[in-house]
């Protein structure tokens, strides 16, 4: 590691959970890392729970299963719109997307990453060539670049964006852990907040800079994760073998 | 669904076949996932999922799985050496950029242009495309793994799909309990039968015009 001076951040950023969850609020644009509810943050998730937070317009890659992650979020009713690409393992989501309690919007995966990133990266939006000859392309505006046709797909940005991490520091710069990286960077640039939930914080200092994946310039807050509180989907398959 | 085992990995054993040395491949959920067990280990291939592995593994004997270590189904995987973690942008820049050299997945309906269908059925059941789009437009080979009729006995491979799209002309060969057929200038080729299956059935269980190959094997 190179030499670090001991001068520092002057902010710190971590908060409680509870001082966590006043930043959210009914009606807000929330974005969730995690893929199938892996990377997903339990304890931001629970708290929103707990505090009643409701009408949310969600963006997340999916609803993961319904009592992991987001798909949390849908079998308590608080989302009543959503954008995501898959939403086949929360039959829940399904339920209320057929019955209208949710309005669903599918976009392809890679293109939703893409969006996010785009968003966080301060760009107004991408080209995309990628869904042309299916329903995907209906009612979007298109443009011709170098005699290419694409897609203009606006970038997608969120009131607030809650992550997990696998440690951050102090000033928020964020590493993750392997699978559990997927949407989480892309998600923590695109906030207006971006709140991490962590599993090990440490003092500004502590990390390798040439390892820190996100910023700590992108994440306001950061708050001591708890670990996961559901089982996973093999576990439950392992407890009934 | 309504496969057995054995008839699911006859087809995961087909598959197989076509990956070839050092190649880049995204395998789907489902039988597309047994094709793993066939792929000889010292092929060098490169196994890509959504979620952001290259390189990935199988399994990870019980007791050592980790939650934070999945395929884009949610189930524990391991590595292979090489190997490397990345978000999802990277994942799909990968996909989009044309670097996956096989996709193997499953669907509802492919027709003789190639054409699938495999992420909606309206008003009934409506999953999303997850990668699906992205794997099917931007691979340089698309293999699907299906029954060759749905549950009443109709043709899945047919003239025209009836199903929104997943890609257009995007399919190069289909491989499911009863056969082996090519996708090729806009026609069917039928390349092998599956044991214990005759030309005749594959015709006769077909919706689209199919075209007999030259030497027409069966494949054990």
């Amino acid at each position: 590691m190179v030499s670090q001076s001991k001068q520092g951040p002057l902010k710190i950023k971590q908060l409680s959970l509870e001082e966590a969850a006043s930043h959210f609020f009914d009606g807000m644009t929330l974005m969730v890392g995690g893929f199938g509810g892996v990377g997903a943050p339990p304890g931001l998730i629970n708290v929103m729970i707990d505090k009643q937070i409701k009408d949310i317009y969600m963006i997340s890659n999916d609803t993961g299963f319904p009592w992991i992650g987001p798909g949390k979020l849908i079998t308590e009713k608080r989302v009543s719109r959503l954008i995501a690409s898959h939403i086949g393992s929360n039959p829940e989501a399904g339920k209320q997307m057929q019955n209208g309690e949710l309005a669903v919007e599918f976009i392809p995966q890679g293109t939703l990453a893409e969006k996010i990133r785009a968003g966080g990266m301060g760009l107004g939006g991408i080209l995309v060539d990628v869904g042309f000859g299916t329903i995907v392309e209906k009612g979007k505006q298109t443009v011709e670049v170098e005699e290419k046709t694409f897609m203009v797909e606006p970038a997608l940005t969120a009131d607030v964006s809650i992550v997990y991490a696998k440690q951050a520091d102090t000033y928020g710069n964020l590493i993750y852990d392997k699978s559990a990286r997927n949407t989480n960077p892309l998600v923590a640039m695109a906030g207006n907040i971006t709140i991490a939930e962590v599993e090990e914080i440490v003092p500004a200092g502590q990390l390798d800079p040439e390892c820190v994946v996100t910023p700590g310039v992108f994440v306001d807050y950061i708050v001591q994760s708890k670990g996961v509180d559901w089982k996973w989907v093999w576990e439950l398959k392992q407890d009934t073998k | 669904m309504g496969l057995g085992t054995e008839t699911r990995h006859q087809i995961a054993r087909r598959a197989a076949l076509e990956i070839q040395r050092g190649m880049i491949v995204n395998l789907g959920i489902g039988i597309p996932t047994l094709v793993a067990d066939y792929i000889p280990g010292n092929y060098g291939v490169m196994l890509h999922t959504e979620n952001g592995i290259l390189g990935m593994g199988g399994s990870p004997p019980p007791g050592k799985e980790d939650g934070n270590l999945s395929n884009a189904g949610g189930y524990p995987v391991t590595l292979i050496a090489g190997a490397s973690y990345f978000d999802s942008a990277t994942a799909f820049g990968i996909i989009r950029r044309g670097l996956l050299d096989i996709t193997v997945l499953g669907a509802l309906e492919v027709s003789e242009q190639g054409d699938i269908a495999n992420w909606i059925v309206p008003g009934k059941r409506v999953p999303g495309m997850g990668g699906a789009i992205d794997l099917a437009q931007k691979s340089k080979k698309v293999i699907v793994l299906m029954n060759h009729t749905d549950k009443e006995g109709n043709p899945k491979i047919v003239k025209e799909c009836k199903l929104p799209l997943t890609v257009k002309k995007g399919a190069h060969m289909i491989i499911t309990e009863k056969a082996v057929i090519d996708i090729a200038d806009e026609k069917l080729v039928l390349r092998e039968v599956m044991h214990p299956h005759s030309i005749e059935e594959v015709v006769e269980s077909t919706g689209a015009a199919l075209e007999i190959g030259n030497q027409v094997v069966s494949f054990q």
